[in-house]
């Protein structure tokens, strides 16, 4: 048989007192599923398994989980990338409150996605047509507008599990470069101003776990180096 | 019933993808008291995958551009049953929304001089079909949908919309006089079921691919929108009129945008052969999707399909190199690589038509209010309620969208349903309120699940038979014993359903019940468009028939109207009469 032995965070706190973990065994009938699948799969056999999905193509964010200890999104993970021994584990993002089973509450993370104001501000009248960008300017762009808001790089940051109300997180902070870096917005100054105390940036430690688990390959660890210089140019 | 908490806005939007947030953006700027109900978060919705582009001639790649031949594509594209005032409006007002969206911040890909990058898509020509290909669809990389998506969630941000984020709507609530005043939702968290009261109603719920059992559209795309007003005893427009995207990765359904063919990739046969040369000899792979896509299942019906069982077609990029690939389709790479196991730069990516768009919906003029007909067969305003995006059908897109005209779609009939709701507003709107028989009818079915007992079917296996019933009988091409068959199946489906468990009845954030409540709108959409399609005894577009291979327009130059009550097919006029340039005669339509 080709059954998978998969374990799975289950609480429902309508009728669990504890967390705890659940087995189960899914029957891939051999093929390399993604995790999402197999999550369906498992539903069919018990459809109060909770958990979110929409897209289930890797672009809309919804299914970041901890996956045999790393972070990633199930619908774009083949389990011949985390499967060892024919097990695999799987537990709702760390470090944020769990709802129920793999659904965690968001809040805190969007909390402070919103904290840096995560839209284009320019205080010059709009033109007629749209605003030129060179290719070279619309190119600082890139690696920073594709995030998905999945949280699977603030919720593997240890920084972040310190102290999710004041250090902004990878997320956060990527976009917040996104728009430091866009030759059209005017609001760097204010922007920089509102991350210059010691938490909001200064708390990132180059721990680099942001970039080994983003799943569209973003590099928050060095927008926020970037942030940082910006900072220090700011100050002299 | 009475214990029942209700919320009250000024209008509230049931949908939080492309054309509920820009909707949502003009009333929250306007000051209206105004809320997003959405069943995901904002940036989860399906606007998120759209990949290729905005359609809109903003005269960037062509400064002598001009949106009266955007039009004349358009309603060519649509086979003559798009409204041609309100594609009038869309292609005229296009250019002002799309630069609000680049003012907004939207990350446009761009020329050398800085202006927005535009790319060639399908079914474009420059100089009503006379001058050639046209490159009319603003880009973000193929990652537009992604990008319009998050920068309207931003500015809804900053201009401080109220969100219900997570929150399912389950029906409409409808006075004694049949107007629309607010509708039932469920908090997804709590479980929690609130009586939202509102002066206006917005169905922004997108499309409905998942009754089908292969798509490119998201697991949420159920037609809730859809369900709600078939059930309120709303008609639906065009619902025989579904989209199959030529190029679906075969496997999986995911989208390949059609800009790769934009750029300058194409299909070829097991023979290795350009087949579209055959069929369209001037547009070639940029033909119009339906004839596309047929033109893919002609090649393997015939045996020139690819792979061990010939059920595919190639799509070849290798040629255009990997600089173009990384600089314009990054996003295919992955997903290819992901979905297909297949690095575009070196071998073909295997494809196959797949649903992926509903021309049809809810029937509204170009401010957005729904219409229904009154017993004369005339239009008539339904007071309180508005569609717009996918959910509606204005029509834009007729028979046969173009692509790159849904995002254009969304932001253009968001905008305008706005715009007309914050007027209606300032005017005064006074309903009468709902009475408690009102709200019991439309709570009647979350009761009905949550006291359903053990020995009814499971839900996700009656999904899966709706799903292989309106893939067998409704797919690219149609005949009447067939459909016949389906429509039957259907009917005995439905009562099945309405039998079936939900084993869970929890209430923290479960999403079986969510599920339950999706298949019973699936089941509406699928019926309406199983006899829509039936009846329709003609070829047009989207809508192709064995049994009536040419396009009627004796009999058939005409939308349908579905009427759940009844189940009736009945007529209504398309609109010939655009305000600003002659109307557009139907032609033979070749590519």
């Amino acid at each position: 048989m080709s059954n998978l032995q998969v374990s799975v965070y289950r609480y429902n706190p309508e009728t669990d007192s504890a967390p705890y973990m659940q087995e189960f065994q899914v029957d891939t009938k051999g093929r390399d599923l993604m995790v999402l699948d197999v999550l369906h799969l498992m539903k069919e056999q018990d459809s109060g398994l909770a958990y979110r999905r929409s897209c289930r193509e890797g672009v809309c964010g919804s299914d970041g989980m901890n996956m045999n200890g790393t972070n990633g999104l199930a619908c774009i993970t083949p389990l011949s990338d985390v499967v060892k021994n024919n097990k695999l584990t799987l537990r709702p993002l760390p470090g944020l409150p769990v709802i129920r089973d793999m659904v965690v509450d968001m809040g805190l993370f969007y909390k402070q996605y919103e904290r840096i104001q995560p839209y284009l501000q320019n205080d010059t009248p709009a033109p007629a047509i749209e605003r030129l960008q060179s290719p070279e300017e619309r190119d600082k762009l890139d690696g920073l507008y594709e995030c998905i808001l999945c949280a699977c790089c603030s919720t593997s940051c240890p920084s972040f599990w310190w102290n999710p109300d004041k250090f902004v997180g990878p997320a956060g902070l990527l976009q917040s470069y996104r728009f430091l870096a866009d030759s059209r917005d005017t609001a760097t100054r204010e922007r920089l101003t509102s991350l210059e105390d010691p938490f909001s940036v200064f708390r990132c430690r180059g721990i680099m776990n942001c970039v080994a688990v983003c799943p569209k390959g973003l590099n928050p660890t060095r927008a926020i180096g970037k942030i940082r210089e910006m900072l220090l140019a700011d100050a002299t | 019933m009475s214990n029942l908490r209700s919320l009250t806005f000024d209008a509230i939007i049931i949908g939080g993808g492309g054309s509920g947030l820009r909707a949502a953006l003009e009333l929250a700027k306007s000051g209206k008291k105004t809320a997003v109900l959405s069943k995901v978060f904002p940036t989860r919705s399906h606007t998120v995958s759209a990949q290729g582009g905005i359609t809109c001639a903003i005269a960037s790649a062509d400064p002598n551009d001009d949106w009266r031949w955007h039009m004349y594509d358009t309603v060519k594209g649509g086979d003559y049953i798009a409204d041609q005032d309100a594609a009038e409006y869309m292609c005229s007002e296009g250019p002002k929304a799309v630069f609000e969206l680049e003012h907004m911040g939207l990350p446009f890909s761009r020329f050398d001089n800085g202006r927005i990058y535009q790319r060639p898509f399908g079914g474009q020509s420059k100089n009503f079909g006379e001058g050639g290909q046209a490159a009319r669809t603003c880009a973000a990389a193929d990652r537009t949908g992604h990008a319009l998506l998050h920068t309207l969630y931003q500015n809804n941000l900053k201009n401080n919309t109220t969100f219900l984020n997570e929150w399912y709507a389950v029906d409409l609530v409808k006075n004694a006089n049949g107007d629309v005043v607010g509708c039932i939702a469920m908090c997804i968290e709590t479980g929690e079921v609130v009586h939202v009261k509102s002066k206006a109603t917005v169905l922004a719920t997108g499309g409905a691919g998942r009754i089908y059992a292969s798509t490119t559209n998201a697991l949420i795309n159920t037609g809730d929108g859809i369900g709600m007003a078939l059930r309120a005893g709303f008609p639906m427009q065009d619902m025989e009129m579904w989209q199959f995207h030529p190029t679906g990765i075969y496997g999986a359904g995911t989208l390949v945008t059609e800009g790769c063919r934009g750029e300058g990739g194409y299909l070829v046969n097991k023979d290795g052969e350009r087949f579209m040369e055959r069929y369209a000899p001037n547009a070639k792979d940029l033909a119009g999707r339906d004839v596309v896509a047929r033109s893919m299942v002609m090649e393997i019906l015939e045996g020139r399909g690819c792979g061990e069982k010939g059920d595919h077609v190639f799509l070849k990029l290798d040629h255009l190199g990997e600089e173009v690939l990384g600089k314009r389709l990054p996003g295919i790479v992955e997903l290819s690589k992901t979905f297909a196991h297949v690095d575009p730069a070196k071998d073909p990516i295997p494809v196959v038509p797949t649903c992926h768009y509903m021309m049809g919906g809810i029937p509204t003029n170009i401010h957005g209010q729904a219409i229904t007909q009154d017993e004369s067969g005339n239009d008539k305003i339904v007071n309180g309620l508005f569609a717009c995006g996918e959910a509606a059908c204005v029509s834009v897109h007729g028979a046969n969208r173009l692509g790159g005209n849904s995002l254009l779609d969304l932001v253009v009939f968001g905008r305008a349903a706005g715009m007309f709701i914050e007027g209606a507003l300032n005017e005064g709107i006074e309903y009468l309120d709902a009475s408690e028989s009102d709200i019991e009818f439309a709570m009647k079915r979350i009761t009905r699940w949550n006291e359903s007992e053990e020995g009814g079917e499971s839900i996700p296996e009656l999904k899966a038979e709706l799903q292989d019933i309106m893939q067998n009988s409704f797919g690219v091409f149609r005949e009447e014993k067939n459909m016949q068959e389906g429509v039957k199946k259907l009917a005995e489906l439905r009562g099945r359903i309405a039998n079936a468990h939900l084993p869970d009845k929890s209430n923290v954030f479960n999403t079986a019940r969510v599920e339950a409540l999706e298949l019973d709108n699936l089941m509406e959409v699928a019926e309406a468009t199983a006899i829509a399609a039936l009846e329709r005894k003609e070829s047009r577009g989207a809508h192709s028939r064995y049994d009536y291979p040419d396009r009627d327009d004796v009999n058939w130059l005409k939308h349908s109207l579905y009427f759940p009550a009844s189940k009736e097919l009945k007529k209504r006029d398309v609109n010939f009469k655009p305000k600003t340039v002659d109307t557009f005669e139907p032609k033979v339509r070749t590519y």
